[in-house]
């Protein structure tokens, strides 16, 4: 009976958030429409509406749409439950989240006080006219970005994750089996190699995949035409949840911008064109400091990639927009982050007059335009390219840099990549700790970024499909150990933390599917 | 014409019922209208094995008792709690046998309600529950004393125990009268002797069941509306007062456009982030 509830309490909360949508008056205008078409009878006006409804695609849609609102719905739990354990259940998770966004708020304010640059301010608007001209080369414009430096990287942030400790933790015993080889000392619940053969059954060295089946010398029709057919299927049904399943196997390469698309849910409609429009009426009227930031990271980052420096000024006008998006700031409700406040000037306060910084709520960190970068490959339209990337910040990117307990963290992952290092290479974990060189300071920069710029392009979409696929982080974990076991034999040798660095330094070559499938499926427990 | 406007009520109010179900916050309204009863919670009470004062080992059982004040046993609803490393909990029952007199008894309830996912990992660790009357074993009437039994095997953690321990008795709901059956009732009833009485009743009853008080307000103006309706023979003895018709057709055509306003509301935000065209900002507040 309790499921019951539930369930009529999650539908009802559906309906609210797609009530008034531009999908519920877009359904309201068809079924309107359609009243002057012959098969519609009065005495069965509901079912033949229905039907029509179904035949023209509609309802379909408006599934895609559930599907979606279910990707994000906040986890359900007790009426008494106050909003940040709906966040956050853990309170010293939350309380490190707090303390770590003070110590970035602190710093922003430090940097705009000592550049003498204001955090937000109007464009004359000579200036204005000049960005909206300049608009498809932003990259061609070098400001001064020699004072800015990033507001944080992924180290400072990792020793923020090694300082956590549960308070209620006893910790006393010196050398337990469960806490204390690796750098993470937080008894999360994390999945070991047995689970997750369980959860990730397609993977099985008897299914094929791309990424290792449609190899130059494997015959096609062993796996991908078929494959490829099926994915042609998909692709026409317009079924988000078919592609979701279809992504577990990878997705190829033709298919993969569409296939992404329907995953996401995110339609390239004229409203979500006039929306981007909007997001860049809203960078050309005000200039914020954290477009300083993000020119600053895509140039010492992307700009210097040999795959994505090509992709300069997509990256600006992506992230820029990306800034100002108000909508982005729903996802709050899920994430431990809280949005920074700030108010309008001399009016310290008075809540009238509150308003977030930026106006999206996140603030950049070094290396957070590489989150952008893979997908500029996948569509060159701005307004298509940007609702794919917020889509996948707000689902999967924003649990890569804050501090939860939820098993797609950052945290969680840290933690599962240790064990499953320390369960099944032992003797190399051992090692590596013994000369200094724990594994997590190496793998964290992969898992921050997802892998993102470290790999080759198209290994690294083979990655994200798996991620879409499984709606979960947790193969990156895996990968990040799968690397580890895969030069385990160089890594044995090395005698420092720079030499074992210099092993794992380039990734470049590596092909994923083998390494996890591998490493999933072949390892002896 | 009355049939037609009686049918046009009926469903207006109608509506309205089901609106006040439809969102979840007004169902967690109403849950938040019973009140938890007053109880004491007895501090814990660790179960050592052998020699208590040998403190070495820490204990992984505790039993907490909630005692109810004497002479007032209630029927429980619901029980409900926060959780703090807590990996599984029973619940025992002390009931009285009959209403007034009788011996009383303990009885097992509930068995290990798993609280947490895994005992040794946080998952779960602090969230809130609540256990419900339909969970339980035995029925949880005439209850006068609640032992929890709480139980946490894992040496991980240093305390463990349940907070804020809340009990909610059981109210027994009249059954509802639909609504509408009030006006027809009131339609169909030539002459209502204590017609008065009865429309502020039904004020009072709508008001109990959806605290909204733009819904009350609408309530008592359907109200002076029904009042219209019901007293045909009494319209032509009322001097200088408007046609009741025109009244009634145009505050249908009011009530027809709040409920497309209603219906139709949105929760997309408009998207601006500055405040009157204004985003001079100085410094983050830290707060």
């Amino acid at each position: 009976m309790e499921d019951g509830t539930d369930v009529s309490l999650s539908i009802a909360q559906i309906v609210q958030r797609l009530r008034g949508s531009h999908l519920h008056s877009q359904l309201e205008r068809q079924a309107k429409d359609c009243l002057h078409r012959p098969e519609i009878k009065l005495e069965s006006l509901k079912e033949d509406v229905r039907s029509f409804l179904r035949a023209s695609g509609w309802e379909k849609r408006l599934q895609n749409a559930v599907y979606r609102e279910l990707h994000v719905q906040l986890p359900q739990c007790h009426p008494t439950a106050p909003a940040e354990h709906l966040k956050e259940p853990l309170a010293y998770m939350r309380k490190a989240q707090a303390s770590w966004e003070k110590r970035v708020l602190k710093s922003l304010n430090s940097m705009s006080t000592e550049l003498g640059v204001p955090l937000a301010r109007m464009r004359p608007a000579g200036e204005q006219k000049d960005l909206t001209n300049k608009w498809n080369e932003m990259g061609t414009d070098e400001p001064d970005l020699s004072r800015f430096r990033p507001v944080y990287a992924p180290k400072d942030f990792l020793e923020v994750l090694i300082s956590l400790r549960n308070p209620n933790h006893d910790s006393s015993e010196d050398m337990t089996v469960k806490s204390h080889w690796g750098l993470i000392q937080v008894p999360l619940n994390i999945r070991d190699i047995p689970q997750l053969r369980q959860a990730y059954s397609e993977l099985n060295l008897n299914n094929g995949q791309l990424g290792i089946d449609d190899h130059a010398h494997v015959h096609p029709d062993l796996f991908e035409n078929n494959y490829v057919h099926i994915g042609k299927k998909v692709v026409v049904e317009q079924d988000s949840a078919a592609a979701q399943q279809y992504s577990r196997r990878g997705c190829p390469t033709g298919l993969r911008s569409d296939l992404w698309a329907l995953i996401l849910n995110s339609t390239n409609q004229p409203q979500d064109v006039m929306h981007y429009e909007q997001l860049k009426a809203g960078v050309i009227q005000h200039d914020l400091l954290v477009d300083y930031l993000i020119y600053k990271d895509v140039k010492l980052t992307a700009s210097n990639d040999d795959y994505y420096f090509v992709f300069e000024d997509f990256l600006y006008q992506v992230l820029l927009c990306f800034s100002r998006d108000t909508a982005v700031l729903e996802h709050f409700k899920y994430n431990s982050a809280t949005p920074p406040k700030s108010y309008v000037h001399g009016k310290v306060g008075n809540e009238e007059f509150a308003v977030l910084y930026p106006p999206n709520g996140v603030i950049p960190f070094h290396g957070f335009s590489m989150y952008v970068a893979p997908l500029c490959f996948l569509y060159n339209e701005p307004s298509k390219l940007y609702s794919v990337f917020r889509e996948m910040y707000i689902r999967y990117f924003f649990r890569l840099h804050s501090i939860s307990s939820s098993p797609s963290g950052i945290v969680a992952l840290c933690l599962q990549f240790e064990r499953l290092l320390q369960a099944h290479l032992p003797q190399l974990f051992y090692h590596l700790r013994q000369i200094e060189a724990q594994p997590l300071r190496i793998a964290f920069k992969w898992m921050v970024r997802a892998f993102s710029g470290y790999l080759s392009t198209d290994q690294l979409l083979l990655l994200w499909d798996r991620i879409l696929g499984y709606d979960s982080l947790e193969v990156v974990a895996v990968l990040a150990a799968a690397v580890f076991a895969f030069r385990a034999e160089n890594l044995m040798e090395v005698t420092s933390l720079a030499s074992a660095e210099a092993v794992l330094a380039d990734l470049s070559t590596l092909k994923v599917m083998p390494l996890i499938q591998i490493f999933l499926f072949a390892t002896a427990i | 014409m009355a049939i037609v406007n009686s049918i046009f009520w009926k469903t207006l109010v109608l509506k309205n019922l089901d609106r006040s179900y439809s969102t979840p916050q007004t169902m967690s309204c109403s849950e938040d209208h019973t009140e938890s009863v007053d109880c004491t919670v007895k501090p814990p009470v660790f179960l050592q094995i052998g020699d208590t004062k040998g403190d070495s080992a820490r204990s992984g059982v505790c039993v907490v008792d909630v005692t109810l004040p004497y002479g007032k046993p209630i029927n429980i609803e619901k029980i409900t709690f926060k959780n703090y490393y807590t990996a599984y909990v029973t619940v025992r029952l002390l009931r009285r046998k009959a209403e007034k007199e009788g011996s009383t008894k303990w009885c097992t309830a509930l068995t290990d309600l798993a609280l947490m996912d895994n005992p040794h990992t946080d998952g779960g660790s602090q969230n809130y529950f609540s256990i419900h009357r339909r969970q339980m074993q035995v029925q949880p009437d005439h209850v006068e004393s609640i032992r929890l039994i709480l139980r946490q095997p894992s040496s991980a953690w240093r305390i463990f125990s349940l907070e804020d321990i809340r009990l909610f008795p059981h109210k027994e709901l009249a059954p509802e009268k639909e609504v509408s059956d009030w006006l027809s009732d009131l339609i169909v009833v030539k002459q209502p002797p204590d017609l008065e009485v009865l429309l502020m009743l039904y004020v009072l009853v709508k008001s109990f069941y959806n605290p909204d008080v733009t819904a009350c307000f609408t309530t008592l103006a359907q109200i002076t509306c029904c009042q219209f309706l019901i007293k045909p023979r009494h319209i032509s003895s009322l001097q200088g007062l408007p046609d009741p018709q025109t009244v009634s057709s145009s505050i249908q055509q009011m009530w027809a456009l709040t409920e497309v306003m209603q219906a139709n509301r949105t929760t997309a935000s408009i998207g601006r982030f500055d405040v009157d065209g204004c985003y001079d900002i100085n410094l983050l507040s830290l707060t």
